[in-house]
């Protein structure tokens, strides 16, 4: 299965960007062949709406999960909307939440963790 | 006698006194026979209200338009998502979801939609009470808590300018969105600013603003006293008309504290209001003398 993490950079070293609707980029991994793409994030520094346009960017790129810092509701209710999988408050790099996605050792989220605006200037 | 001009208040800084200036100077001009109305355009947080004591005799509600989708005509084609510059609308699979806080009531995606499955419906932002304080017009929105569309009320607010009257709009602070729509088409306006480092920065920034809309005004320098003069000679620099000093007095902040109008309490600080008055009749006869100039050329060319 394909997932979404939010990520600093454009490795899977970078770290996990705590925002989700202003993550630096979107890295994509395939969990089964480790196949990577990468999408960098428009919304960066959108006036407003980012959460819900990033929440399209990943599920346009096929992801069934996203893995990430923090996730407000618009984002959040996008997400649902499409079926995608919720995980928030993963830490480390990208490849360290792959494998804890990987060994199930990640607790889906049941809802939006902050709220709008949570990623504005950070 | 001014009829159908428009002041607006304003100033980069918040808390530099745009709201005592504008009430002060609508009460004053009021006693003088003057028919004048006072519009707070600061609909996020409106307190001409504590100065004025209006009696409230009427108030609406201000809707606005946003989108809502008959699902059973809706094809999924996702036009309406890749229109909206807001996100406000989005087509997610087989269905289509809608962030009514974010719409700017464009009315896009309810165009582009082949299939017809968008309306418009109302959204309740805010609303507008009016009524008499003495003898001031007096109007003001109330934006609803949570809600965005500052600029779209202060719109409505603005609708209720008449014509015989001064109008005197109190601006929010900054030089963003509402503060455009709360000063487009003013004839004139009155940059409230305090002589101090924070007065002088935003002060620039609203004079950049309303050079870039090519708007008429002037500064008004609250709480002269304190701070040092580099209000004054960023003025005399920029060759600005300083047109008011109101001194840093106690007794003022005392009288504001208290929800008191200054000409009311003290009634030394008539004469700079009055000096205010005469400064706006003298802007209009310019205003009004520059166009008739205009209409002559006009008429021999």
């Amino acid at each position: 299965m394909k997932i979404a993490v939010t990520s600093t950079g454009r490795t899977l070293e970078s770290g996990v960007d705590p925002r989700f609707g202003r993550a630096a980029c979107f890295i994509i991994v395939d969990t089964e062949t480790m196949e990577l793409s990468v999408i960098e994030n428009e919304s960066v520094a959108a006036a407003g709406g980012a959460g819900i346009s990033s929440a399209k960017v990943v599920i346009d790129g096929g992801a069934e999960a996203v893995l990430t810092g923090n996730c407000g509701p618009n984002a959040q209710r996008t997400l649902s909307t499409a079926g995608v999988k919720l995980y928030t408050q993963v830490t480390g790099t990208v490849a360290e939440a792959v494998e804890l996605f990987k060994s199930g050792k990640l607790t889906e989220a049941t809802g939006p963790n902050v709220q709008s605006h949570f990623g504005m200037d950070r | 006698m001014l009829h159908g001009f428009v002041i607006a208040v304003a100033s980069g800084k918040g808390g530099t006194g745009k709201t005592t200036i504008a009430t002060n100077l609508a009460h004053y001009v009021a006693h003088l026979g003057q028919k004048v109305q006072y519009l707070d355009c600061d609909v996020e947080e409106p307190n001409g209200h504590i100065f004025l004591k209006p009696q409230i005799a009427a108030s609406h509600k201000v809707t606005v338009a946003v989108p809502q989708v008959d699902l059973e005509k809706c094809t999924g084609c996702g036009k309406c998502g890749e229109i909206c510059q807001y996100s406000a609308i989005l087509c997610i699979k087989e269905s289509v979801l809608t962030f009514e806080q974010l719409c700017h009531s464009c009315g896009g995606c309810m165009r582009v939609c082949p299939a017809d499955a968008i309306k418009a419906k109302q959204l309740e932002i805010g609303d507008i009470e009016h009524g008499k304080a003495g003898d001031v017009d007096f109007i003001h929105g109330r934006l609803r808590i949570g809600y965005v569309r500052t600029p779209a009320l202060i719109k409505e607010v603005k609708n209720h300018i008449k014509e015989k009257h001064l109008t005197i709009i109190d601006v929010p602070p900054g030089t963003s969105c509402p503060v455009v729509e709360a000063v487009k088409s003013a004839d004139f306006v009155l940059l409230v600013t305090e002589p101090t480092p924070f007065g002088l920065n935003d002060l620039k920034l609203a004079v950049g603003l309303l050079r870039e809309m090519n708007l008429p005004f002037a500064v008004i320098i609250n709480r002269y006293g304190i701070g040092n003069d580099k209000v004054e000679k960023y003025c005399e620099a920029e060759n600005i008309n300083i047109c008011l000093k109101l001194p840093d007095d106690r007794r003022i902040a005392e009288a504001y504290s208290s929800g008191r109008m200054i000409v009311d309490v003290l009634s030394e600080y008539g004469k700079e209001f009055s000096e205010l008055y005469e400064y706006i009749k003298s802007v209009k006869a310019g205003i009004d003398d520059k166009r008739r100039l205009r209409i002559r050329r006009k008429n021999n060319s």
